[in-house]
């Protein structure tokens, strides 16, 4: 965020009228740049590949994997931190987390799963969870509930897409699981089994 | 001198009988003050979370190998039906868990509601049993043995959550059908429930009840504007295992909010405690009385001397 404030500061003067620019200026400018430039590979976040897209699907079973348009979304979010509440800009979205991690800002953005388990009930998460004493983090996701509550939540708000396969397609153990599609039942055993009921 | 006798004995049975009543009593009100097993486990449903997807109908389906539904579990026009007929769904023989819809006044959207069994610290329904079908585990499932009962349905009567079904559809072995925690294939291997495992927005949080009551309570305290400041089974009829965090008073979604914290033994317990009290000490005391009186005729009769052991220093 530091990065794109100074370029703008210092790019606003060189949209003035004047064709020739006073050499002061120019130090100036290049000295900004420069600056800024350095600052680069000191912002972890920024050292960090960035992929464009992501194929989110270790979970998948019921429904098929997500095709993760990356990109776009950094684009709509503006920021790591917006997702990745931890690492870089973590701290602005939440003050609270810099009271046990005071150097979150120099963390890498981590991956959903690095901290969100993919089994959050498994006897040995819940050893480690109920270990936890009172902190913050005894309450933590699970994985599929943080994919979940994550995106549909920031969907509902943004108008995003939020119906199940909007962003995933159900899978043929996912429509006999559902008794949906090919597995749903047929019109006359259905009314009799409404009747029965 | 008979007559000492006999009033020794009256009172020496009265006696004897008030010390076993008042012994019976104390017992009974120590069952009252049960918390659960302390490794009992629990889930605690988030409501605000819910979305009415209905998965967790589809898995509690699948895993407890109930009969094809009578619409895909992504038909979401049951809750449509539910509100033209102006009834929610309830738990049956088919169905041990539904998903109602609410709107409750001022609220933005629908809220969803799961029910199934809460699986109380203190079940009312094991209490009801006569022939002792009902378990409360210690990893805190009520299960049932389908093969004691014998349909006299009171735990339909005596469950304050309405949730034990029965299998009308039956005509040669119906019996009460409910939900068991997943116990036989899940809960008894430390593994959650069905639902809770397909649940994809985690409403349902699987752990020790215990743990849960405090990860519900910084729930309420880290987020006081989105939760009502109470978990529902915390301490209702004595606590449940499933226990509720609501964004909204929870009248409004559909819960008894008057069945206080007492469990519903403690409603009955006095009375149940008199019971066996009556049951072991009534016919002694009258087979006193009869022996004695027959002791007497006895006597009259053959005219023999007083034994001296019966007469008082």
């Amino acid at each position: 965020m530091a990065i794109g404030s100074s370029a703008l500061d210092a790019a606003s003067p060189l949209k003035g009228e004047r064709a020739v620019m006073d050499t002061t200026w120019k130090w100036f400018v290049g000295g900004v740049v420069l600056a800024a430039l350095s600052l680069v590979p000191a912002l972890p976040g920024e050292a960090q590949d960035v992929p464009d897209t992501i194929q989110i699907e270790s979970l998948s079973h019921l429904y098929g994997g997500v095709h993760f348009d990356h990109a776009m979304h950094i684009d709509i979010a503006g920021g790591c931190a917006v997702c990745h509440h931890r690492g870089p800009g973590a701290l602005a979205e939440n003050e609270k987390c810099g009271q046990c991690h005071p150097n979150a800002e120099q963390e890498q953005v981590k991956a959903c799963q690095a901290c969100h388990p993919a089994d959050p009930f498994s006897a040995a998460t819940l050893r480690e969870r109920d270990s936890q004493g009172s902190r913050h983090h005894r309450d933590i996701l699970g994985l599929k509930g943080a994919y979940h509550q994550g995106c549909t939540g920031c969907h509902a708000t943004m108008g995003g897409p939020t119906g199940c396969q909007d962003c995933h397609r159900r899978t043929e153990a996912g429509d006999a699981f559902y008794h949906a599609g090919k597995y749903a039942p047929k019109a006359e055993a259905a009314e009799t089994e409404r009747h029965s009921q | 001198m008979k007559g000492i006798s006999r009033r020794r004995f009256l009172a020496a049975s009265l006696a004897g009988g008030a010390a076993t009543t008042m012994t019976l009593t104390k017992n009974a009100l120590g069952a009252g003050t049960f918390e659960g097993y302390p490794e009992g486990m629990g889930v605690l449903v988030d409501l605000t979370r819910c979305v009415g997807c209905r998965t967790c109908e589809a898995a509690c389906n699948k895993e407890q190998k109930l009969p094809a539904p009578a619409e895909p579990f992504d038909d979401m026009s049951v809750y449509d039906r539910s509100t033209e007929e102006g009834q929610q769904r309830r738990t049956d023989e088919n169905h041990y868990t539904v998903v109602d819809r609410y709107e409750p006044t001022g609220a933005k959207h629908p809220l969803y509601r799961k029910v199934q069994c809460n699986h109380c610290n203190e079940p009312a329904c094991l209490t009801s049993c006569f022939v002792h079908a009902y378990t409360k585990t210690k990893e805190g499932a009520v299960v049932y043995n389908p093969n004691v009962c014998v349909g006299c349905r009171n735990c339909m009567v005596a469950c304050p959550f309405r949730i034990p079904a029965y299998s009308y559809s039956s005509a040669f072995d119906p019996v009460i059908k409910k939900c068991i925690f997943c116990y036989d294939t899940r809960l008894k291997y430390g593994k959650p429930p069905a639902c809770v495992e397909a649940c994809p927005q985690q409403v349902l949080t699987f752990g020790h009840r215990k743990e849960l009551i405090k990860i519900g309570n910084e729930r309420i305290k880290a987020h006081p504007d989105k939760y009502v400041d109470h978990i529902y089974g915390e301490n209702e009829v004595g606590g449940t295992s499933w226990m509720y965090l609501s964004s909204v008073p929870f009248e409004q979604m559909g819960f008894d909010t008057t069945l206080g914290k007492e469990p519903i033994i403690s409603h009955v317990k006095d009375f149940l405690a008199t019971v066996p009290v009556v049951l072991a000490v009534w016919p002694a005391l009258f087979t006193g009385f009869h022996l004695l009186s027959k002791k007497k005729e006895h006597q009259d009769q053959d005219h023999s001397p007083t034994t001296q052991e019966d007469v008082e220093p």
